[in-house]
């Protein structure tokens, strides 16, 4: 008999898996449950963009692409980052296509960690950054956000937390789960600390296009030379409404990209070539999607929030992505007992918030990537949970 | 298109409360503008969409084209104001093209509407022709499905 856990690899076998699946098996057996718990956008990808994907198998275009992914596609995400974010990329030598953003997280980490590098974790956050961090041989160094800074991150939270051994600072703005986002004068407030201290940044914009109020997404490789010491992370998932089609990208100076290049040529070799080219029609032709998608949401957003002032549910108005992050405190339960009352009363699932870091405790994850009738009936389910609740007292 | 009518022609059912913090306007103002479009004549009305399929002994629809006889001046108006008032008529459109007016009609039977046509249209004065065709399934109406589909499941799952 093998002894699997003392054969395998260490590091991986002590990475805790994703901490709430109990919680979801209790939903999984109800069958009239309301979700508001998933994490990806409710709309299909548009469809002349789904019409690229098909023109493609049509055609026969079933190989191999180059590792870095198509010249074309390099190139239409270069016009991308100029046209929306002022940024310029040289497509040849600074662009890498990979299989979602998270791919490129990975790839990003095991290129700049060197064992025993601390990195940067602001949380409540998704959460791939720590087990990906610890994978790479690197230290995470948990930083929590508040709801007070609007779970922005302040730089004397990053101050107090750099130490000679820090490598680099994740940013995870606009924010999965808080729906925080970093406005260009909290950018410009960190950044003399990092290079103060010379630390990189990797910067997901994975939801950049989810902006709401009046200054959309400002990446914080834009500003002040960051460039040369950020990789910039997105891809078409949240923006085009393509997750299942798993492309992402990252920008960054050619050393960085160079090193990651490597790593995905011999782990994945290229990316998928029918997601490709659907990702170039999107590119070219998807502005407009973009903007009607983020008017929905923006509706949506301001529904919830004006159903939570009605019913006194405290949250802090959230400004990116599409989740709500409301402060479950005054309940007097854990994010964890709240979440389970309410689905096994209630019969709605909403994600705890402690799932995205102990910081998240206190907390739970509304998605708002729901139809305004999805949402009203789940709305009108957890006022009566909370006027129950109050009752109890 | 104005963001207020976009919501009300797919779903009236929010109260204006729920719509001002959706549209990020004071309360008083979307009543103001509902009351606005009333008295416009913009919204007409406020109905449900129903599937008559799922209804028992539901009724027949048909889609009628007639060709007309203009008059002088009015040209098809009169004819039009004239099909309206029948209760069996629920849409009257003015048409360019090979006929002139299309009427969406329902009947409780296949004679019914039948009898409607021979009888009742057909001997209007001024009506040239009529073609008529029974719906065999609605599929879509007033920008809502219709049908059950497998996409009424969420089929997203919970990633962490």
């Amino acid at each position: 008999m093998i002894d699997y856990d003392k054969t395998l690899n260490g590091t991986i076998r002590d990475v805790k898996p994703s901490g709430i699946r109990k919680f979801f098996d209790i939903a999984n057996e109800m069958d009239d449950v309301i979700s508001l718990s998933i994490g990806e956008p409710d709309f299909k990808t548009p469809w002349h963009i789904r019409q690229a994907g098909i023109d493609s198998l049509e055609k026969g275009r079933t190989w191999y692409t180059p590792n870095r992914g198509f010249g074309e596609l390099r190139t239409e995400i270069a016009k991308y980052y100029k046209r929306k974010f002022d940024l310029e990329y040289n497509p040849d030598s600074d662009v890498l296509v990979t299989v979602g953003g998270s791919e490129a997280i990975d790839l990003a980490l095991r290129c700049i960690v060197n064992k025993g590098d601390e990195v940067l974790i602001p949380q409540p956050s998704f959460v791939c950054y720590e087990p990906l961090t610890i994978m790479a041989g690197g230290k995470p160094v948990l930083i929590e956000t508040k709801q007070e800074n609007n779970f922005r991150l302040t730089a004397q939270e990053l101050e107090e937390n750099i130490t000679d051994k820090t490598k680099l600072l994740i940013l995870p703005f606009p924010n999965n789960p808080t729906g925080g986002i970093m406005r260009r004068e909290d950018l410009e407030k960190i950044i003399p600390i990092i290079k103060k201290h010379n630390i990189f940044v990797l910067s997901d914009e994975i939801y950049a296009e989810l902006t709401y109020g009046e200054q959309r997404h400002v990446s914080i490789a834009s500003l002040d030379d960051m460039q040369e010491r950020t990789v910039v992370i997105n891809g078409f998932s949240k923006a085009y409404a393509m997750t299942g089609w798993r492309l992402g990208y990252a920008l960054g100076p050619c050393q960085i990209i160079d090193q990651m290049t490597k790593l995905h040529q011999y782990g994945i070799m290229s990316s998928p070539t029918t997601a490709q080219y659907a990702a170039i029609d999107a590119l070219k032709n998807g502005d407009k999607d973009i903007e009607n998608m983020r008017s929905e949401y923006d509706m949506r957003r301001k529904y919830i929030l004006g159903r939570f002032e009605k019913i006194g549910f405290d949250c802090f108005e959230p400004l990116g992505a599409f989740y709500a992050f409301p402060c479950i405190k005054s309940t007097g339960l854990s994010s964890e007992e709240f979440c389970t009352r309410l689905i096994k009363e209630k019969h709605v699932a909403l994600v705890p918030g402690n799932a995205f870091g102990s910081s998240g405790e206190g907390y739970v994850r509304m998605s708002y990537s729901y139809s305004l009738k999805h949402l009203k009936l789940a709305l009108d389910r957890i006022e009566t949970f909370l006027e129950e609740l109050k009752n109890e007292d | 298109m104005d963001k207020l009518l976009q919501i009300l022609s797919e779903n009236s059912d929010f109260t204006t409360e729920e719509l001002a913090s959706m549209l990020g306007e004071p309360e008083d103002y979307i009543c103001a503008q509902i009351k606005e479009y009333r008295a416009q004549g913009i919204i007409k009305g406020y109905h449900a969409t129903i599937n008559w399929e799922k209804v028992k002994n539901s009724n027949v629809t048909a889609l009628i084209e007639l060709k007309v006889t203009p008059k002088p001046e009015s040209g098809f108006e009169e004819m039009a104001q004239r099909v309206m008032e029948y209760s069996e008529v629920r849409s009257v459109y003015l048409m360019a093209g090979a006929y002139d007016l299309a009427l969406f009609v329902q009947g409780e039977s296949i004679q019914d509407v039948s009898a409607f046509v021979s009888r009742k249209l057909s001997a209007l004065d001024g009506i040239i022709s009529t073609a008529t065709h029974f719906v065999l399934k609605c599929y879509k109406e007033s920008g809502v499905n219709l049908v059950d589909s497998e996409d009424d499941n969420d089929k997203r799952s919970l990633i962490l």
